[in-house]
């Protein structure tokens, strides 16, 4: 029983120093949903297209050698090109891809803000003094409104 | 304040257009796309996209344009695909048989593995120049849709013939013998 600590403490320490043995292989289907079949272009999860098939293949084959999951995006990078990727990566140029949006996003705000401004600031000044009634038409008002009221 | 802040807007909104304006033209412009095949049938003679590519079967890269005063037989293949197999052969005979005419013979493998393009290679006994293209960047300047399709280029880069689908046939045979001819005559 005492033996109990001892032997979890050293669990921990194992996972500490090594942590790829805690790291779970990567899945297949994961990876084909990443991964995009260069004939057909949707991911190859959705393919069956011959090269998609192979590159499935490809796939299980790595994993059964202990590939990780960017070892394997990356073997395919180097044959398919980076079109290969579903997502791009978030490096070098395809960085923008996801840095345009948010920029899209802030200019939008921004403009947006700008429009609220001026609309509050124009709604804040003061109203302009109506023009006076012509009196004659005043008079005749004031007299509807007085049977209108009797 | 508020006409600023409208101007600002209206400033925004012309920039964006502008640039989308600028991204179309661009696109236009720079797009090499074309139906190489048709405009081939129609006797136009149309100037084959240049392309370097690294070699798959030596070490180094090939240029198309270096080939110029040759003829050129362009085969685009990829080795999971299942007409190629059948013409394969083919194609290694019309090398053979013209090298020492002036023609080159050249495998432009596409959207495939190099590993399997080079097993393909030695399967069917290739022995002509084949050059590797594996995103597929090149396919879209010569028009193709699939695979395989085949150009024949004159000693000036022009395409003469092109071949939607495999060259199987007896018919296909014919009229890739006679395509090379006319390629070699200029």
């Amino acid at each position: 029983m005492r033996l109990l600590p001892a032997a979890f403490a050293a669990a921990c320490a194992l996972a500490v120093v090594s942590p790829s043995w805690a790291a779970e292989p990567p899945r297949a289907a994961d990876l084909e949903a990443e991964l995009v079949c260069p004939v057909c272009e949707t991911t190859l999860d959705q393919s069956n297209a011959p090269v998609a098939e192979r590159m499935k293949l490809f796939i299980r084959e790595r994993i059964a050698a202990g590939d990780t999951e960017q070892g394997i995006k990356d073997a395919l990078v180097r044959e398919f090109g980076e079109g290969v990727l579903a997502t791009p990566p978030k490096s070098g140029f395809g960085l923008l891809a996801w840095l345009l949006p948010l920029g899209g996003l802030a200019a939008g705000a921004v403009v947006v803000a700008l429009l609220v401004l001026a609309w509050s600031r124009r709604r804040s000044t003061p109203d302009e003094p109506e023009p006076p009634l012509d009196p004659e038409l005043e008079r005749r008002v004031d007299e509807e409104l007085a049977r209108f009221e009797s | 304040m508020a006409r600023r802040a409208r101007l600002v807007a209206q400033g925004v909104a012309v920039g964006l257009v502008a640039l989308l304006f600028l991204l179309l033209v661009w696109t236009l412009v720079t797009e090499e796309g074309g139906d190489l095949a048709e405009s081939a049938a129609r006797g136009d003679l149309p100037q084959a996209p240049d392309f370097t590519l690294e070699r798959l079967d030596e070490q180094g890269e090939l240029t198309l344009s270096s080939l110029r005063g040759q003829g050129v037989v362009l085969n685009v293949w990829a080795s999971w695909c299942i007409p190629c197999k059948e013409e394969a052969p083919v194609l290694e005979q019309v090398w053979r048989d013209n090298r020492n005419r002036g023609l080159v013979v050249v495998g432009l493998d596409a959207k495939d593995f190099r590993r399997d393009a080079r097993r393909f290679a030695r399967r069917f006994d290739l022995s002509f120049p084949l050059v590797y293209d594996g995103p597929g960047d090149t396919l879209a300047g010569y028009g193709v849709t699939g695979f395989p399709e085949t150009f024949v280029l004159d000693r000036e880069g022009r395409v003469v013939e092109a071949f939607v689908g495999g060259v199987d046939s007896d018919e296909d045979r014919a009229r890739l013998r006679a395509a090379v001819d006319r390629a070699l005559e200029t």
